[in-house]
């Protein structure tokens, strides 16, 4: 067994059998969905755009994502300094296979809460134009996760205690989610906004997976595909050198 | 020009069972002063010129606004058990963060198993375990799953897990206990957990910080008797920081202690009595380090500490 199996392993079974904690991170995407998604539908009728609970639910599905993996890769600086995290620290593996082995853990836990809310989203009467997309979609789920879960550890490794927390939540996590276009069209926006939103890597993620569940897209595929590729690669380096530094 | 030497004694029990009994001595100048007294009678004597297991010269450690750690010199030899004392804010734990390559050190050297810490660093790691001041086990996980980590990330063979996890688990009396979560066990029973598991790769030092610390008297005493049982079977040498002077005295066979980053003296416990005309080693230690108090002001990591008790209950 490989140093980054076991970690992506220990991250699965931890998700797994915390059982409580999964209902509980249901919460806010189900408020989102069903308060925003029937709320704002009938505006959103009226202007010509079609049903807002199809357009709002791949938003919901991916902030579902983004909140979950960045959390969880947050999560290091409590294990850094008073959990298991330092035990790998004085083995005899690399810092980067760590770093590895607990992003994609936590991307791949993102994902299966991600795709528990597509569920719930697919109940409450969600219907892809196309289920021959789904898999696509399933692909870009786990692109998302990997991105966010690198900006988590990354994040995670540079704070020094918690009191950078809610810096963090108002300041990257809040504006990534609201920026993203994950509950507004992304069409006819301010300049400033617009930029805003282009300079968003989750509005790639939206846009793909909006792409593949209704058929919709902002930018086009290939370039979410690019960026969202192009984003993972330099936040999993950045990750693995701020990793590098620790000094538990 | 000091040569270290090593003295095994072997004595006969009433159970006709063989017993090794270790007492470190030094050779200065051709004169061999043992340093333990013999209590025993000799049967066979050998001398052994023994390997140093950790040798630190001038180790010195600079953060922004202090020197933790000032210059520094001191030797463990392969078999012993080695305390490390000092008040509160002294440097023990940034000398260990040190030994264990967690911290660069500022200066200086430092060498486990004759390798040096910083170079040979991969190499360095496969020779120590260690127990941390704070909890490292995964709580959601269960004792064997956290054995099963430890043997992934050391690369022990999945048979060899096994069968040193049994024996460990046995050891530490945890085998009835190995499919149960960690978030059950007591502070003992985890304490004990961590042990077993720093020792599953067979290390040849263990590393332990405040390993005691928040235990009951018969924990304290059950997982010394197993330390020390484990320094004698399997030879392993015991690097431990405590604040109970009787324990230090129970099981180490030297004590340096620490003070404002500086060793102010090293011996056995009768040694450092002798020397400061004192009869126990409380008084020993207070007459070295002063009575004064240490108030550490409080730091990030322990605003965090005291935060995480409270997140976890």
């Amino acid at each position: 067994m490989g140093a980054i199996y076991v970690l992506w392993l220990r991250e699965l079974r931890r998700y797994t059998r915390s059982r409580v904690q999964i209902v509980a991170s249901l919460g806010q995407p189900l408020l989102y969905l069903f308060v925003m998604g029937f709320g704002l539908g009938a505006v959103f009728q009226q202007a010509g755009h079609g049903s807002y609970f199809q357009f709002v639910a791949p938003g919901i599905i991916a902030m579902t994502v983004l909140f979950t993996s960045t959390f969880s890769g947050i999560a290091l600086l409590w294990d850094r300094q008073f959990g298991f995290l330092k035990e790998t620290l004085v083995a005899p593996v690399s810092r980067f296979r760590i770093m590895l082995g607990r992003t994609c853990g936590a991307a791949t836990v993102a994902m299966l809460q991600g795709m528990l809310v597509a569920i719930i989203c697919f109940i409450a009467g969600f219907r892809p134009v196309n289920m021959a997309m789904l898999p696509l979609a399933f692909i870009f789920l786990m692109l998302i996760a990997l991105v966010f879960a690198a900006m988590g550890t990354t994040i995670g490794a540079s704070l020094k205690d918690m009191q950078g927390f809610q810096m963090v939540m108002n300041f990257i996590v809040m504006p990534i989610y609201f920026l993203s276009g994950a509950m507004f069209p992304l069409d006819n926006l301010p300049t400033a906004l617009a930029v805003a939103t282009q300079l968003d890597p989750l509005s790639y993620g939206v846009d793909a997976l909006r792409a593949m569940l209704i058929g919709q897209a902002h930018f086009n595929v290939a370039r979410d595909v690019v960026v969202l590729l192009v984003v993972a690669f330099a936040l999993i380096c950045l990750g693995a050198w701020r990793f590098s530094k620790i000094e538990a | 020009m000091v040569d270290i030497l090593i003295i095994i004694t072997k004595t006969q029990s009433r159970a006709r069972k063989e017993i090794a009994h270790r007492y470190v001595c030094f050779k200065i100048n051709d004169k061999v002063v043992v340093k333990q007294p013999n209590a025993y009678k000799l049967r066979t004597t050998n001398l052994y010129r023994v390997r140093s297991m950790i040798r630190v010269e001038n180790l010195t450690k600079k953060f922004a606004d202090m020197t933790a750690v000032d210059g520094v010199s001191f030797e463990v030899v392969a078999g012993e058990i080695f305390a490390f004392l000092g008040p509160n804010g002294a440097g023990k734990t940034t000398t260990i963060k040190m030994l264990t390559t967690l911290l660069a050190p500022t200066s200086g050297k430092l060498e486990i198993d004759n390798l040096d810490t910083t170079r040979n660093q991969h190499e360095v790691r496969k020779r120590f375990g260690i127990v941390f001041q704070d909890p490292s086990l995964d709580q959601e996980l269960t004792a064997m799953e956290n054995m099963e980590i430890h043997g992934a990330l050391y690369n022990v063979p999945r048979k060899l897990r096994r069968e040193r996890s049994e024996l460990l688990f046995k050891t530490f009396e945890l085998w009835e206990k190995k499919d149960a979560f960690v978030k059950t066990f007591s502070g003992g029973m985890r304490r004990r957990l961590e042990i077993a598991r720093g020792l599953l790769h067979t290390p040849k030092i263990l590393f332990l910080d405040e390993p005691t610390l928040g235990l009951d008297p018969q924990s304290r005493n059950q997982l010394w008797t197993q330390v020390k049982h484990l320094n004698q079977n399997e030879g392993v040498t015991v690097f431990l920081t405590t604040h109970y002077m009787d324990e230090a005295e129970r099981v180490a066979s030297r004590i340096a202690i620490i003070d404002h980053g500086k060793i102010v003296a090293i011996g056995t416990a009768q040694e450092l009595k002798d020397k400061t005309q004192t009869s126990s080693l409380e008084e020993a230690f207070l007459a070295l380090t002063g009575t004064a108090l240490r108030d550490e002001s409080v730091n990030p990591t322990q605003r965090m500490r005291d935060m995480s008790r409270l997140w976890r209950r």
